[in-house]
């Protein structure tokens, strides 16, 4: 079965270049049989390949194919081919996955919408990018899905084009994200003049072999690399695109803006943990990075009205703890979040797109309010992914792989006390801007009448990932095991007066406090959080964070504005004067010379004379 | 003999298509139109022959050869021969000569017979460019693709079509004289060393030159060539030309005639004079990454549609000249790529943009914007080349543009950074581009007719052409892999940089 690698590539990409060509030819229900078939067809055959993979392991637990060579130039000869093991295969598997249930979702969410068969061929060319991205053998593959994810999130994002509001958050995700991509092609360079290949496996393995633990190449390609990974993942200084992402459809928020993409960056780290293991400094950056990430979003999140922004945030927040566990050697933490993670946010996303249609395309979390009986679908979704989100202890996923994080951020190797505070005052955070967000939604007076109810197409998709995200938890011991098959095992340094149960503790704890501040602020007593936001710091502090910080005002501040600036004064091209002034002093000299003709003899006579004289003088005293 | 033919049918086929149009005014279009397609197959032909040639291990890598004498007294020659690059680049000719033609197909309705007689002479000069070993023959046929195309700015041409038209036959021509002077000097000082008169590439290739003569020679054929590339700062007569000239002019214009700079600099600067080149490593670098900033962000700032497309230009080719100047098979190869690619993307480009103005009769995008809803299969083609154009991975730029930075890598990080930053400035005019053009509301109620199927004939196989060159762009490498790597022997200085790894 493993041979069939290429298909789960291939079909969404041929699905998506038919509904590019044809697709507006085509009848709705075409549309809808090609597009969210081709995804179900891929996740089918992934998991076939994976039940082949774990049944009869290949030689070094791992699998290449070689389609084809992309570019042959002196020792420059990447492939167009595909690498699978565990790590690889267990992200394309959620990928799919989830992958599917959204795209069914899809099929009713965005049924009569006039660009369906443009949003569907965006769609599934988004899915093989990603899946190329993540089954690429060599890092230029790995950089055209990079880009082609990138380009898809650009297209889905300004989905409906005739707002430039959507326009514009559109390009911005494309020009941030591609900001870090240029870091990354940097360090792409990087590592094809240090060692003369493009293979991913090659190059790690040489990579240990030549460079010194800490040595200056490793960090510089380490961090080159990272910068690539912070702008797809959203993180710290690059995660400013991610809320206003939310422009796009709600499913798209969904795959790409929560479960799939933005975890890009994760992979990449993850994939080439080699290096960053060479790369203490760089290392140490991820984590720091995370940490900040987290706390940075999680503030954000509390703030936020539109409630696609609060999980906007809250999946950069999210991510940041992931980038913690990989800067802290917990690799397979890491990934066991971004499965569980992407269960619960692409949930969350899909009731968040339910409300968002059942009352005609409102926002704002201020003007819902007692959703609970009007749509108890979207409410257990919602009730179940915030749990999972939140981490409610045993009966949800988020719990395990939450906890492994927290646990891993001071008992790893290159753990610290410090992170495990940082990741538990997340914890804090995640369950206070979950259950605000919740009450504020589900309980309460009913503030906007519910015009519409999801179907079957939309219901069952809430009803699979919801599933997920609790029973997503039970796999842990075998997906930790499975993931080190390709990622190294979390070396525990162990944490003095500290226990993995203690921290699970204390993480519950962090919980219910943020649950009962929730409780109290947006549920019980309504009026205290209004008055935390009247009083002049609580004002302050609010603005702050509500605009992320100030980072887009910073940016715009110190880049986008002299850009504009420098762009807009030269616009008629400075350089152009030099050779238009060339012709205006030809011009004027003639018209100096012309005075000159007169007509008039004796004026003629008299310039000859001179002129002799001149030149005599010339040949005489020379 | 096949070579004689390619210049011989246009040149034939644009005298028929001038005489023909007394009588109406459909024939010059279709005389022009199968003179392109009869140079196109001969091409192929050309390509097939030489991939066998190539498997068979030739040992020259000329692929064909012609060798008339001209002036035996003078020592001049019409001698032609094709090799790997001149091959493609002849491919990229009859291409764009083909698209020309269809594209002016209702655009042109003014002297439709003159019109395809200087298409047609151009199309002869630009291969004679690309076929010439003979210094003599190859100033020629430069003179020769330099006229009609100031005779088609200055009467197709649009609102300032005499300004754009004389101020570039001035740029052209002064530097085309400066490099009358240089082949003048260089054929003399091989004369004064050996006694022999001869205007002939390969005899002159030894020509010993004393440093500071090999300079000044050099200088005078850089000049010709940097003009037309253009190298900033002597790109300014090419934002005029190209917004005036008609759709096929600009598309001849980027596609070709900047392409003619580069095939120059590689043909004849590098091997000519190695050192002296060489030695302006550093200039010529600064000035590429310069190129491409500088374009990019002019780019960015324009309103005039095709003012846009132009300075995009002046960014892509930036990149050529920094893979040209990178002296390593990364470079070189990716050098070639780009112009190949860019051909085709920039080329695509300024035709949808014609198409445009024959709607709406304008080409300011302040009046455009929403045009997706009533134009959307013209809009999805915009977007792709658009993408192109920013280097998406998967297109052909991307290839040629990759390479060529990891060319300049090996040389310098520093340089490769801006070069590296000029690509992140391409995603930002690309984009605005397509948000000011196609997305956004149509405020200006346009109601326009969507790809024709003219259209979208000219416009498919394009496509098709840049993702071909973007996923398997192996066959094409190999074309003139060995035209790369005779280069750099004959620059003697083999592959310094790339072998110190």
């Amino acid at each position: 079965m493993m041979e069939l690698l290429w298909l789960i590539v291939a079909i969404p990409m041929a699905s998506a270049l038919m509904l590019a060509v044809l697709g507006s030819r085509c009848s709705r229900r075409v549309v809808t049989a090609l597009g969210v078939s081709s995804i179900g067809v891929s996740a089918v055959i992934t998991m076939l390949v994976a039940a082949d993979f774990v049944s009869a392991p290949p030689a070094g637990h791992a699998y290449t194919e070689i389609l084809w060579t992309w570019i042959s130039v002196a020792d420059f000869q990447p492939h167009i081919g595909f690498y699978l093991d565990a790590l690889s295969l267990v992200m394309i598997l959620v990928v799919t996955f989830v992958g599917f249930w959204i795209h069914l979702y899809s099929a009713e969410f965005m049924m009569h919408d006039e660009g369906y068969s443009r949003f569907f061929a965006y769609m599934n060319l988004f899915v093989a990018s990603m899946l190329t991205l993540l089954l690429a053998d060599n890092l230029l593959l790995l950089y055209l899905g990079w880009e082609g994810v990138g380009l898809c999130s650009y297209l889905l994002i300004g989905f409906w084009y005739r707002d430039p509001a959507n326009g514009l958050a559109a390009r911005k995700a494309f020009i941030v994200t591609r900001v870090g991509d240029t870091a990354m092609l940097l360090g792409l360079f990087l590592l094809f003049t240090s060692f003369g290949t493009m293979q991913i496996q090659d190059l790690m393995h040489r990579a240990s072999e030549q460079w010194a633990v800490g040595s200056t190449l490793a960090v510089a390609a380490a961090l080159l690399l990272l910068g690539g990974a912070v702008g797809k993942s959203a993180q710290l200084p690059l995660q400013v695109w991610l809320p206003d992402a939310m422009a796009g459809p709600t499913p798209t928020s969904a795959l790409i803006h929560a479960a799939t993409m933005v975890t890009a960056g994760v992979y990449v780290v993850a994939r080439t943990h080699v290096l960053f293991a060479l790369a203490p400094a760089a290392q140490l950056t991820v984590a720091a990075v995370g940490s900040a990430t987290l706390l940075l979003a999680g503030c954000s999140a509390l703030t936020q009205h539109d409630i696609k922004r609060v999980l906007a945030y809250s999946t950069v927040s999210q991510i940041g703890y992931m980038f913690l566990a990989l800067g802290v050697g917990a690799w397979s933490a890491a990934i066991f979040h971004f499965m569980t993670h992407a269960f619960f946010k692409a949930l969350l996303f899909l009731g968040a797109g339910a409300i968002i249609e059942a009352l005609h395309d409102e926002h704002s979390i201020f003007r819902m309010g007692g959703l609970r009986k009007e749509l108890p679908v979207a409410f257990w979704a919602f009730l179940i992914g915030g749990c999972s989100l939140a981490g409610l202890p045993f009966i949800t996923a988020g719990f395990y792989s939450k906890d492994l994080i927290i646990w891993g951020a001071w008992s790893a190797e290159q753990g610290h006390p410090g992170f495990w505070i940082v990741g538990m005052i997340g914890a804090l955070l995640t369950s206070l801007y979950t259950f605000r967000l919740i009450f504020r939604v589900f309980f309460g007076p009913l503030q906007t009448p519910v015009t519409k109810r999801p179907g079957y197409a939309m219901t069952v998709p809430l009803v699979m990932l919801a599933i997920c995200a609790v029973v997503g938890g039970a796999v842990k011991e075998p997906l930790l095991e499975f993931l080190q098959l390709a990622l190294p095992a979390m070396v525990e340094a162990g944490a003095v007066g500290m226990t993995e149960t203690r921290s699970e503790v204390v993480a519950t704890f962090a919980l219910l406090i943020g649950l009962y501040v929730a409780y109290l602020f947006h549920w019980q007593k309504r009026s205290l959080a209004e008055a935390a936001v009247a009083n002049p710091a609580g004002r302050v502090l609010h603005a702050w964070w509500f605009a992320d910080w100030g980072f887009d005002w910073l940016y715009d501040t110190v880049l986008v504005q002299p850009f504009l600036w420098a762009a807009r004064i030269n616009k008629h091209d400075v350089i152009d004067k030099f050779f238009t002034g060339i012709a205006r002093l030809t011009e004027a000299s003639y018209r100096v010379l012309q005075l000159t003709q007169t007509g008039l003899v004796r004026w003629y006579a008299a310039g000859i004379a001179v002129g002799s004289v001149l030149f005599l003088a010339l040949a005489v005293f020379s | 003999m096949m070579l004689v033919w390619l210049i011989v049918i246009p040149l034939v086929a644009g005298m028929l298509a001038w005489l023909t149009a007394r009588w109406s005014t459909q024939l010059p279009r279709w005389i022009s139109l199968a003179a392109a397609v009869l140079d196109l197959v001969l091409t192929l032909v050309l390509w097939m022959r030489s991939g066998s040639a190539v498997a068979a291990g030739a040992a020259t890598v000329w692929f064909a050869e012609v060798d008339w004498t001209w002036v035996p007294r003078f020592g001049i020659h019409f001698h032609l021969g094709v090799d790997g690059l001149s091959l493609l680049m002849l491919g990229l000719t009859c291409v764009l000569g083909l698209m020309s033609v269809l594209c002016s197909w209702t655009e042109i309705r003014e002297q439709v017979g003159f019109f395809h007689f200087n298409l047609m002479w151009m199309l002869a000069g630009i291969a004679g460019v690309f076929l010439a070993l003979d210094l003599f023959l190859f100033y020629f046929a430069w003179e020769l693709m330099l006229i009609p195309m100031y005779f088609l700015i200055a009467i197709w041409g649009h609102e300032r079509r005499i300004y754009a038209a004389i101020k570039f036959l001035l740029f052209t021509q002064l530097s085309g004289l400066l490099m009358l002077i240089a082949i003048l000097a260089l054929y003399f000082m091989h004369y004064q060393t050996t006694g022999v008169y001869t205007f002939q590439y390969g005899d002159l290739l030894g020509a010993q030159l004393t440093p500071e003569a090999e300079r000044w020679i050099m200088l005078g054929f850089v000049l010709a060539f940097a003009v037309k590339l253009p190298v900033v700062p002597l790109h300014t007569w090419l934002s005029d030309a190209h917004s005036e000239a008609p759709t096929a002019g600009s598309v001849i214009l980027a596609g070709l005639l900047l392409k003619t700079g580069a095939y120059g600099l590689l043909r004849f600067v590098l091997p000519l004079f190695p050192h002296a080149a060489h030695e302006v490593t550093p200039v010529a670098l600064v000035l590429a990454v310069l190129g491409i900033a500088y374009g990019a962000v002019m780019a960015f700032a324009q309103t005039d549609l095709k003012r846009l497309v132009a300075y995009t230009s002046v960014s892509h080719l930036g990149f050529v000249l920094l893979g040209i100047f990178s002296w390593n098979p990364f470079g070189l190869q990716g050098a070639v790529m780009t112009m190949i690619c860019h051909g085709l993307s920039t080329g695509a480009l300024f035709i949808l943009v014609g198409a445009l103005q024959e709607r709406t009769h304008t080409r300011d995008m302040d009046r455009m914007g929403g045009l997706w809803i009533t134009v959307p299969r013209f809009s999805g083609a915009a977007l792709f080349f658009a993408l192109a154009s920013l280097g998406l991975p998967g297109l052909g730029d991307f290839v040629g543009e990759f390479l060529v930075l990891l060319g300049a890598y090996q040389l310098s990080v520093g340089i490769t950074v801006v070069a590296a930053l000029g690509i992140l400035a391409s995603t930002l005019y690309a984009l605005r581009m397509v948000q000011r053009v196609f997305h956004g509301e149509n405020t200006q109620r346009w109601q326009l007719q969507d790809l024709s199927p003219r259209e979208a004939l000219i416009i498919a196989p394009m496509i098709a052409a840049l993702l071909w060159l973007g996923l398997y762009p192996q066959p094409i490498l190999n074309t003139f892999a060995p035209a790369m790597h005779n280069l750099l022997r004959e620059a003697n200085l083999p592959a310094v940089v790339w072998q110190k790894r």
